[in-house]
């Protein structure tokens, strides 16, 4: 009897589902459908909470991802998103808008690892584990179809708790760049222990803290294969080739815990201000610094690092780099893009948008930076301050802790048709933003 | 060693009886929290009951926390997704005592923070506060950020030192 009623219950309520699903869906297909048959873009109407300049709107593409990490977009618009933990044996995600609203309507997923780093090209798809970087044969629309084999470019790169993520990117000619993140804060004998030392020479970077080579079309490459490219570089999660300079460019993420580490030396508001984030234009062999220096962006100066004898003030470093652009301290830059589509204003085309996922190492001050920020370029070089892009991924007016954030940006991807995507870890949301002035 | 087992065998008795008295009355003042917002239309009822003064812990625990603690795991406790990992309502900071002794004297070298391999960043040992620090501020970690749990009493520290060496 009970069994009965049950079953007739759950019909109903199925039936009924189905018919306001169905009832929706029809009237959504009405709605957006204009004159040509083609659906138009559905931009939120207020942006997802998100503030991005006048004349810019946001579409929610697809939301409970996961967490997406790095982000890119094939030549018909599919969007393929590196998750930091395989769902279901699934570490790739491949997502489609079948009519064209923005939204995605399918989804399918590949590839049992987790990770930061992915990257296209007319032929391949590139992804990365914490330890290894693969590559998948695209068909003609650029979908990944033998997804079970990829093949193995890179191997056995170090791995341990401390910046693992294997940010990468290509230069067109061949080569891949791949950011080798230090296993360490500052390279103290013990890591982030108050009054331990910098080991000196800091041994990490023989095999990490910096960026190294490696070919597109070889398989199974480890350090004996690979050049270190670039070093003296704490960890690098955004970075882009520049095709105007043709050189690599990359954003570091600069140390933390001045004042937890260095009480004496520096007090919780500078420590919360210091050191910049710190953008770099890198040619072959350059050394960035980490861990003996450290960049403030209020002295303009390199400064040599406590653990190595410094004191805020003693400046070092005098064969190490100078970053082109500085940005707040701790905020995370997490993806770097150097914009060449159409869509977007004259004043964007190829400048810098960069993801920054916000900060935790600001405490007990309020945190800041969960925001999509741009930087202006011109021939190649920086051509004005940087400034906030997209903002109020947090959803909230003051976030006094990580956890409290909605959203973090954490990847970039220009869509064929000039949009720009930004995935969202913390959220596991992917959006869209476009440019709707005619 | 002899103390750490008798630390292990008579902690969770305890804590059961514990739970299930603060189980109890948070069932009882919860009740009471619904009897009070049906009162609510009734006008000039005084909603404000006077509130019992915190242990000494807190006070002293936050302090330390605030020193050592904060810039990692956050003012609320909430630590930070993928690098440090959250002192609310977990079995490592509310469970057996002994659990979350060894990670603040020990840091990320502690058994149990081994295994939290999610969390990237590394927690160095505090195991050169006194007996009395750390038991504030484990009893304040305790008692804070929504957590309820019995403190934990210098002595017990010092037990547990002694028995493990650590």
């Amino acid at each position: 009897m009970f069994g009965t009623s049950q079953k007739l219950h759950n019909l109903l309520a199925k039936f009924l589902f189905f018919s306001i699903v169905l009832l929706a869906f029809s009237a959504c297909r009405q709605k957006q459908e204009n004159t040509e048959g083609k659906a138009a873009l559905a931009v939120s109407p207020d942006n997802e909470g998100i503030k991005v300049p006048d004349g810019f709107g946001v579409i929610k593409v697809a939301d409970s991802l996961g967490a997406p990490r790095h982000i890119t977009v094939n030549s018909n618009g599919a969007i393929y998103l590196k998750l930091r933990k395989p769902i279901d044996g699934e570490g790739i995600l491949y997502l489609e808008d079948q009519d064209g609203d923005g939204i995605a309507d399918t989804k399918k997923g590949f590839g049992d690892y987790g990770g930061t780093g992915i990257y296209i090209d007319e032929s391949y798809l590139y992804a990365s584990s914490d330890e290894e970087i693969f590559r998948y044969k695209l068909d003609a629309n650029g979908e990944v179809t033998e997804s079970s084999n990829p093949d193995t470019l890179v191997t056995n790169l170090v791995s341990y708790r401390t910046h693992a993520t294997k940010s990468f990117t290509l230069d067109g000619d061949g080569n891949i760049y791949v950011n080798i993140g230090a296993y360490s804060n500052a390279c103290q004998e013990e890591d982030r222990t108050l009054g331990s030392p910098g080991v000196m020479p800091c041994a990490i970077l023989d095999s990490a803290g910096g960026i190294w080579q490696f070919r597109a079309d070889k398989f199974k490459q480890s350090y004996a294969e690979g050049k270190r490219y670039a070093t003296g570089l704490r960890n690098v999660v955004g970075l882009d080739w520049n095709f105007q300079l043709n050189k690599l460019v990359v954003t570091q993420h600069g140390r933390d815990q001045l004042n937890t580490l260095y009480p004496d030396l520096f007090d919780q508001k500078t420590s919360a201000n210091l050191p910049a984030e710190t953008m770099y234009i890198i040619n072959e062999g350059d050394d960035a610094g980490w861990p003996y220096i450290y960049y403030d962006h209020y002295q303009n100066k390199k400064i040599l690092s406590p653990e190595y004898g410094g004191d805020g003030t003693k400046t070092a470093g005098e064969n190490a780099i100078d970053p082109v652009v500085t940005f707040p301290a701790h905020i995370a830059p997490n993806a770097l893009l150097f914009y060449t589509g159409e869509m977007f204003p004259e004043e964007y085309r190829n400048g810098a948008f960069i993801a920054f996922h916000g900060s935790w190492n600001r405490a007990p001050e309020k945190q800041e930076g969960y925001l999509v920020a741009f930087v202006p370029f011109k021939d190649g070089k920086p051509s004005g301050d940087w400034q906030v892009f997209a903002d109020g991924f947090a959803g909230v007016e003051k976030v006094s802790s990580p956890s409290e954030a909605k959203h973090r940006p954490t990847g970039l991807a220009q869509g064929p048709d000039g949009s720009l995507y930004v995935s969202d870890d913390s959220g596991g949301t992917l959006f869209r933003i476009v440019y709707t002035k005619e | 060693m002899v103390i750490n087992r008798l630390l292990k065998d008579t902690i969770p008795g305890f804590l059961f009886v514990l739970a299930a008295i603060v189980l109890f009355y948070s069932c009882n003042s919860s009740d009471k929290k619904k009897e009070a917002s049906a009162k609510t239309e009734i006008p000039n009822v005084s909603k404000t009951t006077p509130k019992a003064k915190p242990p000494p812990y807190i006070a002293e625990g936050k302090k330390v926390y605030r020193q050592v603690c904060l810039t990692c795991h956050q003012a609320n406790g909430g630590g930070v997704p993928g690098l440090n990992p959250p002192l609310i309502k977990t079995d490592y900071v509310l469970g057996d005592k002994s659990n979350l002794l060894e990670i603040i004297i020990m840091g990320s070298e502690a058994e149990l923070a081994r295994d939290k391999s999610e969390y990237a960043n590394v927690m160095q040992g505090y195991g050169m506060l006194g007996d009395e620090e750390i038991a504030n501020v484990a009893s304040y970690i305790r008692n804070s950020f929504g957590n309820k749990a019995d403190p934990i009493t210098p002595r017990e520290v010092a037990a547990y030192r002694s028995a493990t060496k650590k």
